[in-house]
């Protein structure tokens, strides 16, 4: 059973930081980015290139993957995201369909429909098995890496002068531009910066959840799920209902594999009846 | 004191004008229902833009007329065809006018469930949950695979002739004059239903709930009894896509049936009833069109040409339909309306 | 005196401040009840108490007798209290006759009427073009609320408010943002007010408030502070204070 506590929590850590860099999107900019899962996707394929590929090792792609995903943010929002903040709810919708639409066909044209797989190196192949708990080794290295990335957040949320400057910009825009915090360019870099955690989350997760295609479409909903559910006022909010929903989900495989998937879904309508505004934010209301 | 009596004769005839019948709509019914005739070659996809245009009507229900954004809209297109299809596989209800009934109402239950859902929460909250149920019932439909026919989707459904007599055929003439016709009853329902005191609190709740409660109105309620009817309307379309296709498959509830629907309506332009029919028309042939070009990657253009109507802006594509129709509006009430304004300055 | 509206030790706290502080008020039937105070006082946030956009944290609210207190917004204003709003709350894309319309119909219980056509009732459509009539709209009667003047779009949002029949009206500063030059048909219309409505007014504006109304409440720091006839409210030093301090402040 702590296995499957061990992997849930993998599982939960990796959509925390596929799903970070939307929920502050959102908390931020109040800007539904559906989208957000194509640059995951970019992610896991930069790195499927260069491993399987070019060889490059492994742990060296990652940061190649998060630089990757990070400059093609950048780029796509200051040339077309910029256009379309200002406008509701339902044109930001429409735009973002539009763009997983179209990095599903082009992702689709450029690498073909099959599902990829990364090939991991052997040393993080395998489990130890400590006092009969299996510790999956790629899931382990996963824990760590995005543990040390939710304390690195935190960090600099709270502890930098760009944190307090992004701080501001989410609290409320007009009073940060008033103080003369570049608020576009706040944006602009927190825009890359999330698209970049979203690519390592992309090369991170290929092996774990598969990489296609699809993977916007298929995971979008979790992503959503873990913004709706954990609130866009803070880091520790979609921190804890990554975990919920990453224990949830493997649990409810596991020991109801015949309901599996619903589990997630059920969480989400209850969490959603219960506290529409999330179940770990302030009251908030936009 | 009572004003004078052309005041009230203005008001009442710029208040008919709202939902007088235009000529170029006649103009439309008498074009679809002429193609029964004149167009047999094309019914197959006249009976595809019928059904997608009712469902597309159903969603303008909801998102021109309520303003409430959904990307789960599927979930009741399905619940309908799969209603239908097994209504009719297992002979339950063999008269396919009935079994459209049915299924409607089936979807309008649900509707009417998870309506609930919808009325509290961001715009963010209600694309969740209504995303949420039409995964949840794809999920189901997958489970259930010894009623659903799962993955493979549900063979072996034979549709008998509509009311006993209108056998269906490979080349969809009846196929298309049922759904055509089925289309044109519920618009002329939606349509007395935009225009009626119900219909006008619903642009109020969309425009501004908090001034709607404060006159009174129960915005709940009205969003609840609008989606409910809304399910309903797209659990018929569903059912005639299942009738008219003697099939129904998972992707019925698939996020991609709900994102085009999207797209379909947004092209025609949401709030004005014509919209999903009109986008139906387009979709479809742009569809046609592309598909051909490049079966595998259609998507992308359909995503490309989403992003492009968000950039131009959803406005300025549906102002190039709109002065037509204003047109046609404006003729009779924009003289009387200034009689009344110099009437009224007269006497003050 | 026959109390229209009352409240008893009404409470509101916002996580640590309190908005409402033990509000105690009653307003007699048909009178023309003033609510002034300093910005922030809570004029607002009692508005919002008595129409039920909020809910209080303790005490209760009574409409001639009866308890309302957990009532939603809709349900009191059926019940006859009724408001308008310090911003313009209306409806951008509708017409003023669409809006009085809806208004009326609602009213008349014929909301949830979907099969009739708006304006196919004759004694509804009179009743709209009068209340038009009154407020001078009539020649607006057919442009979209966004487009028409600032004045205008503040006497459309007391001619819904008054299309709604209330028993009790609450105008939540009827004259602000309204240019000079239309505030005189404001505050005419505030005048011209059937005297069976009871009306409660928040105003800043001194000369409205000492020519329409009847009695006056002061509210500061959420609390009631002084209360009485105008000339009594006039004279007493400790209104002069707290305005005196307000004015010091702003200049």
């Amino acid at each position: 059973m702590l296995t499957i506590l061990f992997d849930g929590i993998a599982y939960g850590m990796l959509l925390f930081v596929l799903a970070s860099g939307l929920a502050v999107t959102l908390g931020l900019m109040n800007f539904i980015n559906l989208a957000h899962g194509s640059f995951a996707m970019a992610g896991g394929y930069v790195t499927v290139l260069l491993v399987n590929r070019l060889g490059v090792p492994f742990l060296a792609s990652l940061p190649i993957a998060f630089l990757a995903s990070a400059v093609i943010g950048f780029v796509l929002e200051r040339t077309l995201y910029v256009h379309v903040y200002r406008k509701s709810h339902l044109d930001q919708v429409l735009f973002t369909i539009g763009l997983v639409f179209m990095s599903v066909a082009a992702a689709d044209y450029v690498m073909g429909s099959s599902q990829v797989f990364v090939q991991v190196p052997a040393s993080l192949q395998g489990q130890f098995d400590i006092s009969g708990i299996g510790i999956g080794r790629y899931r382990l290295l996963i824990i760590v890496i995005c543990g040390l990335l939710t304390v690195a957040l935190q960090f600099i949320l709270a502890y930098t002068r760009f944190g307090s400057r992004l701080r501001a910009a989410v609290d409320d825009s007009r009073v940060a531009r008033g103080l003369g915090i570049n608020v576009n360019w706040v944006f602009a870099l927190t825009f890359a910066f999330g698209s970049g955690l979203a690519g390592l989350g992309g090369a991170l997760g290929a092996e774990i959840l598969g990489l296609d295609p699809t993977f916007p479409l298929k995971f979008m909903i979790y992503f959503l799920i873990v913004v709706t559910v954990g609130g866009t006022s803070s880091i520790t909010g979609p921190f804890l209902a990554s975990l919920v929903l990453g224990i949830g989900d493997v649990a409810g495989k596991y020991y109801v594999p015949t309901l599996g998937s619903f589990v997630i879904y059920t969480i989400m309508i209850v969490v959603l009846i219960w506290r529409p505004q999330g179940l770990f934010s302030r009251a908030a209301s936009r | 004191m009572l004003p004078p009596p052309i005041a009230i004769r203005v008001a009442t005839e710029w208040l008919s004008a709202r939902a007088r019948w235009q000529p170029l709509e006649i103009v439309f019914w008498l074009g679809a229902f002429a193609a029964i005739y004149l167009l047999p070659e094309s019914h197959l996809i006249l009976t595809e833009i019928a059904w997608l245009g009712l469902f597309a009507l159903s969603l303008d229900l909801i998102l021109g007329y309520a303003g409430i954004i959904s990307l789960g809209h599927a979930a009741f297109f399905g619940l309908g065809a799969y209603t239908a299809a097994l209504l009719a596989k297992h002979e339950i209800i063999n008269e396919p006018v009935m079994a459209l009934l049915v299924s409607g109402l089936v979807a309008m239950a649900l509707g009417f469930v998870t309506s609930f859902l919808v009325l509290r929460g961001s715009d963010l909250t209600r694309l969740m949950v209504t995303l949420g149920v039409a995964l949840l019932l794809r999920e189901l439909a997958n489970r259930l695979g010894w009623l659903t026919g799962g993955a493979d989707g549900l063979q072996g459904v034979t549709i008998k002739p509509v009311l006993g007599m209108f056998r269906f055929d490979m080349f969809g003439h009846t196929g298309y004059a049922y759904c055509l016709t089925v289309l044109f009853i519920l618009f002329l329902i939606a349509r007395r239903l935009v225009n009626s005191p119900f219909g006008l609190s619903l642009m109020s709740v969309k425009g501004n709930p908090l001034r709607s409660s404060a006159i009174g109105i129960s915005v709940d309620a009205r969003l609840i009894a609008i989606y409910t009817v809304a399910a309903g309307y797209a659990g018929i379309a569903g059912a005639l896509l299942a009738q008219t296709t003697s099939f129904a498959s998972l992707e019925v509830f698939s996020f991609d049936r709900s994102a085009d629907l999207l797209l379909v309506l947004i092209i025609g332009g949401a709030g004005y009833l014509y919209g999903g029919l009109i986008g139906a028309i387009i979709f479809k042939f742009m569809q046609d069109y592309l598909s051909v070009l490049t079966p595998q990657y259609w998507p992308f253009w359909i995503g490309l040409v989403l992003v492009v109507i968000v950039l131009v802006g959803r406005e300025r594509i549906t102002s190039w339909t709109t002065p037509v129709r204003r047109i046609a509006s404006h003729l009779n009430w924009r003289a009387l309306a200034h009689r009344i304004a110099a009437s009224s300055s007269e006497r003050h | 005196m026959t109390v229209a509206l009352e409240t008893i030790n009404l409470v509101k706290r916002f996580s640590g401040i309190i908005a409402s502080n033990n509000v105690s008020l009653q307003i007699a039937k048909g009178a023309r009840h003033a609510l002034i105070g300093p910005n922030g006082a809570g004029k607002t946030t009692l508005i919002n108490l008595l129409t039920g956009v909020q809910r209080p944290t303790s005490g209760r609210i009574l409409l001639d007798g009866e308890d309302i207190s957990a009532r939603s917004t809709h349900e009191r204003v059926r019940l006859g209290i009724v408001r308008t709003f310090q911003i313009n709350q209306l409806f951008n894309d509708l017409t003023p006759l669409e809006t009085i319309g809806l208004a009326v119909s609602e009213r008349r219980g014929q909301g949830l009427d979907w099969w009739r056509i708006v304006g196919s009732r004759p004694d509804l459509v009179t009743e709209v073009v009068e209340i038009l009539e009154r407020f001078h709209l009539t020649d607006v009667i057919d442009k979209r609320t966004a487009v028409l003047p600032y004045g205008k779009q503040r006497l459309l949002e007391i001619a819904v408010a008054i299309a709604c029949r209330p028993r009790v009206l609450l105008l939540d500063e009827p004259a602000a943002g309204v240019p000079e030059d239309e505030r005189h048909e404001i505050l005419a219309a505030v005048a011209a007010l059937p005297s069976d409505v009871t009306v409660l007014l928040i105003e800043h504006d001194m000369d409205i408030v000492f020519s329409f109304a009847d009695r006056i409440s002061v509210l500061v720091n959420g609390a009631l502070f002084v209360e009485g006839s105008p000339e009594e409210v006039a004279r007493d030093p400790r209104v002069k204070a707290v305005y005196l301090g307000e004015e010091l402040a702003d200049a």
